[in-house]
């Protein structure tokens, strides 16, 4: 049926359609445009706003374009009398109730309505009646709401249906009478539900935090790579005197569509916390000093002089490209492999098995045409909100989704498997779904005492099929044999072996050899080093690390602390842990004020420029890193931009393959060293890296809290129970 | 002319034309016929203005100083739109704006520089509230650098000063409108 192809005419156009398109599909990609309101192409049809009438010959009234499929031969006119008049009387039935406070509005000067009142609506109202009020709903502190601009359009109604998976925001009341609300009063809590604010058309559901802080023909939008997962979604920022005011998506169909995460949307607020370090400080005698630039970095290059080969670097996964790479060369010259970026991962015996560019294995659409997949320890919707949402449509369209995990997370989709264990059982339960794939155990995990090789993993044989690592799992003490069990399930099924990676640049950060078994492009270090738990330098380098909320718990930081006798931290803040625990402190930029390069979960590398002006004098890291070695003299270090560090960077990364599955050796010892609790695999949704951390509108919101309950209950209950 | 031959003049037309001439040179003609402008000037109604004291009448349009206004309840008018600053040719205008504690959309910033400013109005006519007025006041100067800024305060001890006259020339004009 698709190969069929209809002809029809459209303003006297010939244009060609495959059958069930919807007219304005059709329009929409021959650039002919039909105003619109409730259409939008990533959500159902509703036609419920009338805007898009057009003429159809043949038809005895105006049909709505979003809705009216192609037929062979239709001749159409969108711009004829009769299809303007009826557009013009829609237009004015929407105005009717639409209040006029255009000059107070932040959706002025982007909205829909307002445009196409230009074009079709009338200069004086013909309405003498009242006009309709609503009250404003509260859906938290991420989306403002002004219901009475509300034109029901029903887009964020579809969202929260068809893409978020809650219904959070349903129609109440018919005519007169409807409006849009929560049914009972809450707030929007998804992590997804900022896009409501990009789907209105008009200005009834707004960006909370950017309230009335800008207009938006003055602000400059600017492209940049979202930092906080490892999706890499594209965005614009839109700065206003050189000051980032809000983010919105950039539409990429490979990465993130047309959405965007709320943690990627309202995180720039962290960009201007009260806590920006804004200027090179050095702690002298236990007191803080301001210092110039050239002092402090002559400070830190006589430090490191000092140690020779003593020194360490703890570097943020969601560090760029650039500054990793030129961090590793520093190393390589003072001849240190004492560096490390899987800052909270606990288990290294078996590290040699990591990928060299850790992958989810598929490019990130292709999720969607996932047969079948297996989460093992992933909280998908917090790790990396745009990919559980991918997960999500493939699961609508068919998929059996698996879950290992230790708390039962909503999924927002039926789960075909479940099981839901403590993590100190995960081993078992995974070790259980081998045997029943009809796999076998090497002899050290045999014994295991409570395989059950109950349950079945068929759905994992329907080509394609993927199997899922996440940051719980990759956290786990027995990682390693997790790692194993996942590799031999997947070559039992045939399933891709993936990995959900920590922070927003991971493979880009162990590429450039931010690691201590291997060097750039994944070459082994000829002598290992120490790693994130056993390194204990002289000079140790924090890079965008907070010494506390960023490493696992397992790390000794007494121990570290102690050990080190200069720590130089680069680091955009001057929290309160970083002024004990540093000696120096060295203003960086955050992701706006540098350019930089991620490279993200599927393999693509994303550079981005700056697109704000620094605070204080922070500067961009790789240019600190830069001089200082210079500084150190390491040779060739005198890069003139980010693109030529990249480009040496890669140039040592070309015969990196994206392989997840190496020849695993099986474990020798069965189980881990230690027994583990869920709260300490966990990182809270908005708790995942200092900028994060910062955001005020985020840490506000339900999702913010660093417990999720295992159970809620009213106080009315706690006091009944306490009481008895 | 004087390639035409003088035997070619026609009869006596030489002699009568130097005789005039000699009676006006004579009679002091040329000075007499000016000194009859400076005559009747004497006698015309003067327009000159004895500037300062006394002044030029003013349209109610005129467009001199910027102010901005109250509501007569003392709540600033302006509401941050920023049609003016959008409007502005000369780019005079700079406003940053918040929400206030109350929620009401609210200018943290509105400054005018003088120096830029060419005085076209057109931000009176963007302002949808008629919170942005340029006054009747042309008289103004300044000592310091910088004072050529007309900040958000200063800008509303103008309309607050002025805002009896400022209604009343609104008033006028609005049927104009």
């Amino acid at each position: 049926m698709t190969d069929k192809r209809i002809n029809l005419e459209v303003n006297g156009e010939a244009l060609e359609a495959s059958p069930g398109q919807m007219l304005i599909e059709v329009t929409d990609k021959a650039n002919i445009y039909i105003p619109r309101f409730c259409y939008h192409d990533k959500l159902s049809i509703a036609a419920n706003c009338r805007m898009c009438l057009v003429e159809v010959e043949g038809a005895n009234k105006p049909v709505p374009a979003c809705a009216t499929p192609v037929a062979p031969d239709m001749k159409v006119h969108t711009r004829s009398p009769y299809a303007i008049a009826a557009q013009k009387a829609t237009m004015e039935f929407l105005l009717i109730n639409h209040p006029l406070d255009c000059p107070i509005c932040d959706q002025g000067g982007e909205c829909e309505l307002q445009d196409l009142a230009m074009g079709y609506g009338r200069d004086v109202s013909r309405f003498s009646e009242g006009k309709r009020s609503v009250k404003d709903e509260n859906l938290g502190p991420l989306v403002s709401t002004d219901m009475t601009r509300c034109i029901h359009c029903t887009r964020c109604v579809r969202f929260g249906e068809e893409i978020a998976g809650i219904q959070e925001l349903g129609t109440m009341g018919r005519g007169e009478h409807m409006r849009i609300s929560t049914y009972v009063a809450k707030t929007v809590d998804h992590e997804l539900s900022g896009n409501i604010i990009d789907l209105c058309p008009v200005g009834a559901l707004n960006n909370k935090p950017y309230r009335f802080a800008a207009r938006a023909w003055e602000m400059e939008q600017r492209e940049s790579i979202a930092p906080h997962d490892c999706v890499g979604s594209n965005i614009y920022a839109h700065v206003l005197r050189g000051v980032v005011k809000r983010v919105v998506p950039r539409p990429n169909e490979a990465v993130n569509e047309t959405w965007l995460s709320d943690r990627d949307r309202f995180s720039y607020e962290g960009i201007y916390s009260e806590d920006r370090l804004k200027v090179p400080m050095v702690k002298e005698n236990g007191v803080w000093q301001e210092r110039s630039w050239e002092d402090a970095l002559e400070h830190v290059a006589l430090k490191l002089r000092q140690s020779g080969s003593d020194i360490g670097a703890l570097v943020s996964p969601s560090s760029t490209c650039e500054e990793a790479w030129i961090i590793n060369r520093l190393f390589e010259h003072a001849g240190s492999a004492d560096l490390d970026s899987r800052l909270r991962r606990t288990d290294f015996h078996d590290q040699n098995n990591d990928p060299v560019y850790p992958s989810l294995g598929i490019p990130i659409a292709e999720l969607e045409q996932q047969q079948g997949v297996l989460l093992v320890g992933s909280d998908l919707r917090r790790e990396a909100p745009i990919l559980a949402h991918r997960l999500r449509k493939a699961a609508l369209k068919g998929c059996s989704v698996g879950v290992l995990n230790a708390v039962d997370h909503p999924y927002l989709f039926t789960v075909a498997d479940t099981h839901i264990v403590e993590p100190d059982e995960w081993c078992a339960t995974l070790a259980g779904l081998v045997v029943a794939a009809g796999g076998e155990l090497p002899p050290a995990l045999a014994s295991m005492s409570n395989v059950s090789s109950s349950g079945s993993v068929d759905y994992l044989k329907h080509a394609p099929s993927l199997i899922l690592l996440g940051q719980m799992a990759q956290r786990h003490p027995a990682f390693g044999t997790l790692r194993y069990l996942a590799a031999v399930l997947a070559q039992l099924t045939g399933a891709t072996l993936g990995y959900v990676t920590d922070g927003a640049n991971t493979a880009g950060v162990s590429l450039a050899g931010v690691l201590p078994h291997r060097s750039a492009g994944g070459k082994p270090r000829p002598e290992v080093g120490h790693n994130v738990l056993s390194m204990r330098p002289k000079t140790l380098l924090l890079v965008n690390v907070e010494s506390v909320t960023d490493l696992s718990d397992q790390i000794d930081r007494n121990a570290i602390r102690q050990a080190a006798e200069t720590v130089v931290a680069f680091t955009p803040y001057a929290p309160d842990t970083l002024l004990d625990d540093a000696d120096v402190l060295l203003p960086i930029g955050t992701w706006a004020e540098t350019s930089g390069t991620f490279v993200n979960v599927a393999g693509l590398w994303q550079s981005f420029t700056g697109v704000s002006n620094p605070v204080g004098a922070a500067r961009p890291a790789w240019k600190v890193l830069r001089v200082l070695a210079n500084l150190l003299k390491v040779p060739d270090s005198d890069y003139e931009s980010s693109a030529a560090v990249l480009a040496e960077m890669r140039g040592h990364c070309e015969s990196a393959l994206m392989n997840n599955m190496p020849e695993f050796v099986a474990p020798e010892s069965s189980l881990a060293e230690r027994s583990t609790e869920i709260s300490e695999l966990e990182v809270s949704l908005y708790q995942g890296d200092n900028i994060v951390r910062r955001a005020t509108a985020l840490q506000k919101t339900q999702q913010a809290s660093h417990e999720r309950p295992a159970a809620l209950v009213s106080s009315s209950t706690v006091e009944a129970l306490n009481g008895g | 002319m004087w390639h035409v031959a003088v035997e070619d003049w026609p009869l006596g037309y030489g002699l009568m034309r130097r005789l005039i001439q000699l009676l006006k040179t004579f009679t002091l003609w040329e000075l007499l016929k000016g000194l009859q402008l400076t005559l009747r000037a004497f006698f015309r109604r003067k327009v000159t203005v004895q500037y300062p004291e006394e002044k030029t009448p003013q349209s109610a349009r005129f467009r001199g100083l910027h102010a901005l206004r109250r509501y007569p309840n003392g709540e600033e008018r302006c509401i941050a739109c920023k049609l003016c600053e959008a409007v502005c040719p000369a780019l005079a205008i700079t406003i940053e704006s918040e929400a206030r504690d109350d929620g009401t959309r609210r200018t943290t910033r509105y400054d005018i520089d003088l120096f830029k400013c060419v005085y076209c109005g057109f931000c009176e006519e963007a302002c949808p509230v008629d919170a942005v007025v340029e006054t009747r006041i042309f008289e103004y100067h300044m000592e310091e650098h910088g004072e050529s800024i007309m900040t958000k305060e200063k800008l509303l001890a103008v309309g607050d000063k002025h805002e009896a006259t400022i209604a009343a020339d609104k008033a006028e004009d609005a049927k104009y409108r």
